[in-house]
């Protein structure tokens, strides 16, 4: 048997598929655009090709995410905050605390043993701190996003950015270069006020080791480094963090095919 | 005659007014104001000479003003933004006591006295949200520049609700809205409602007396003027010819010549 996670976020789509054991077996990310059906329908199609499953196989498909009821051949939809804290005990099981950076929101969860939301602070009003900044920033100085960390972590001199807004942002990144300073400097500015901003939502819920960091921006090796510096400490990343949301969406699935499959059986020896 | 030059760096434009003596403009020009504050002054101000068929010489004195006026290497005096529009609009409107300026990247509210003096004021520069940038993403995204605003916003039926906060939020908004049906007029329009709704509760912090007037880039927006017309239930003033854009360069060169009057330096008087 097996079940499958959608996650439609504001900027990518993630998808994954799980066996029973659970095991990750396929996964898929591509980009939301405008069309959420769509691109939940063909990151879904990806996972399951990658896993090498056909769809009847699948027992239960959960979205989740900004766009979770889009995901119209979903079985039902759990919010990201339950996937991502479920999602980051699977890949960390002593996670207490988890922070989601993604592309238009930052989430900070404090998460109970089994995985459970125990509180969670999101920002929903401003995207300053977000990936959005990120995305201001490789605008802004023509680099593609996957550049910008290993870039940056090459900075001697890092720029303090006095902006907050994300829209202003992209003024002052230019500002800084008008004045003379070098790239790299002004992208560990940029680092700085996110993972800055990121820890403050942290501190709202309460930090505490093990700390795991989820989201497209876990991909960061400077933000990685940023926020060790700041919380002093080691913090998880795991290759699949990206997919942490669609993953603990899949677990949520995985449970619901086991309690059906659980009442199948007991309905047959009645 | 002698001229004074009006010199307000913008976040976004740099607007430049020549005024004489009779407080009558002579000339102006606007450019976007880049990076290169001081080079894009001058270059400003040599357009706006162009385009009065004025000699430098002509003018004795140059006040600058907005948020680059300290970059302004010739100029003879800074006035803060509130002063120079407040000083504006006291000459087109003396009765107003409240005046808004929206802005490319800021909102600033102020109340000003019978002597066209800054009362109080409160300003929105931390956020994209209460400013014109709110509005150029947001026509961004539905492919359109923020020239195409103003006649866009006209054709509206039925604004759109846009509830986001953040600029970069409304992104998702308007792409929602876009992929429901709505048209790309009735969205924009939601946007000036929405920053309207926004620039007046910046106002409601001034402790506000009508009359009020609108100055800044804004009021290029007929539909700016409405909305906060229905919001404040007032009327709300704008001056014919784009003088809201231009008013902080007149109320500086104005200011300008005032100061001009007092000091009566030798040097003005051969010019």
């Amino acid at each position: 048997m097996f079940v499958a996670g959608v996650d439609v976020g504001s900027t990518q789509t993630k998808a994954v598929v799980l066996d029973s054991e659970p095991n990750l077996v396929g996964r898929a990310l591509v980009d939301t655009g405008a069309q959420l059906t769509d691109a939940a329908e063909q990151a879904f199609a990806i996972a399951l090709a990658e896993a090498g499953v056909s769809r009847d196989e699948v027992a239960t498909v959960i979205g989740t995410g900004y766009g979770r009821y889009r995901v119209d051949f979903g079985d039902t939809q759990v919010t990201e905050i339950s996937c991502h804290a479920r999602g980051a005990a699977f890949l960390f099981p002593a996670t207490t605390s988890v922070l989601d950076i993604g592309g238009q929101d930052t989430k900070a969860i404090r998460v109970g043993e089994q995985g459970q939301v125990l509180d969670f602070c999101m920002n929903d009003k401003c995207s300053a701190g977000t990936g959005r900044f990120l995305g201001a920033a490789s605008q802004a100085l023509e680099l593609p996003l996957g550049d910008l960390g290993d870039l940056a972590l090459t900075a001697r001199n890092p720029v303090k950015m006095t902006t907050t807004c994300t829209v202003f942002a992209e003024s002052e990144i230019l500002g800084w270069l008008a004045l003379g300073r070098k790239v790299e400097d002004v992208l560990m500015g940029v680092h700085a006020a996110i993972a800055s901003r990121s820890i403050a939502l942290l501190r709202r819920v309460g930090i505490e080791p093990e700390i795991t960091f989820t989201g497209g921006v876990s991909r960061n090796t400077a933000m990685v480094k940023l926020l060790e510096e700041l919380v002093e400490g080691p913090i998880n990343v795991s290759e699949e963090s990206h997919y942490c949301g669609a993953i603990g969406a899949a677990l949520y699935g995985l449970d619901r095919a086991l309690m059906s499959a659980a009442s199948e059986t007991k309905g047959g020896l009645v | 005659m002698t001229l004074s030059a009006g010199i307000d760096v913008g976040s976004t434009y740099t607007k430049v007014a020549i005024v004489d003596e009779d407080g009558n403009v002579a000339a102006r020009t606007e450019c976007p104001t880049g990076y290169n504050f001081a080079h894009i002054a001058e270059q400003a101000l040599t357009d706006a000479l162009a385009d009065g068929e004025l000699e430098r010489g002509e003018v004795a004195y140059v006040a600058a003003t907005g948020y680059g006026r300290y970059m302004v290497p010739f100029r003879d005096l800074a006035i803060t933004e509130l002063t120079a529009h407040a000083w504006a609009v006291h000459q087109v409107f003396p009765d107003v006591r409240t005046l808004l300026d929206v802005g490319g990247q800021t909102a600033k509210a102020v109340r000003i006295d019978e002597r066209g003096r800054v009362k109080a004021f409160r300003l929105n520069d931390k956020c994209a949200a209460g400013s014109g940038a709110f509005l150029e993403k947001t026509a961004r995204y539905l492919g359109f520049t923020a020239a195409d605003i103003p006649a866009l916003t006209e054709e509206a039926a039925a604004p759109a609700e846009i509830s986001s906060v953040c600029a970069v939020f409304a992104e998702s908004e308007v792409i929602n809205h876009l992929t429901s049906g709505l048209s790309a007029s009735d969205i924009c329009a939601g946007g000036v409602v929405a920053l309207a709704g926004r620039s007046g509760q910046l106002v409601k912090r001034v402790k506000p007396e009508a009359p009020y007037a609108l100055t800044g880039g804004l009021t290029r927006i007929p539909l700016m003027k409405r909305a906060l017309e229905e919001l404040l239930e007032a009327e709300v003033q704008v001056a014919s010819d784009e003088f809201g854009v231009f008013a902080g360069s007149i109320g500086a060169a104005l200011l300008g010549h005032q100061r001009l009057r007092k000091t009566a330096a030798p040097a003005t008087a051969a010019a």
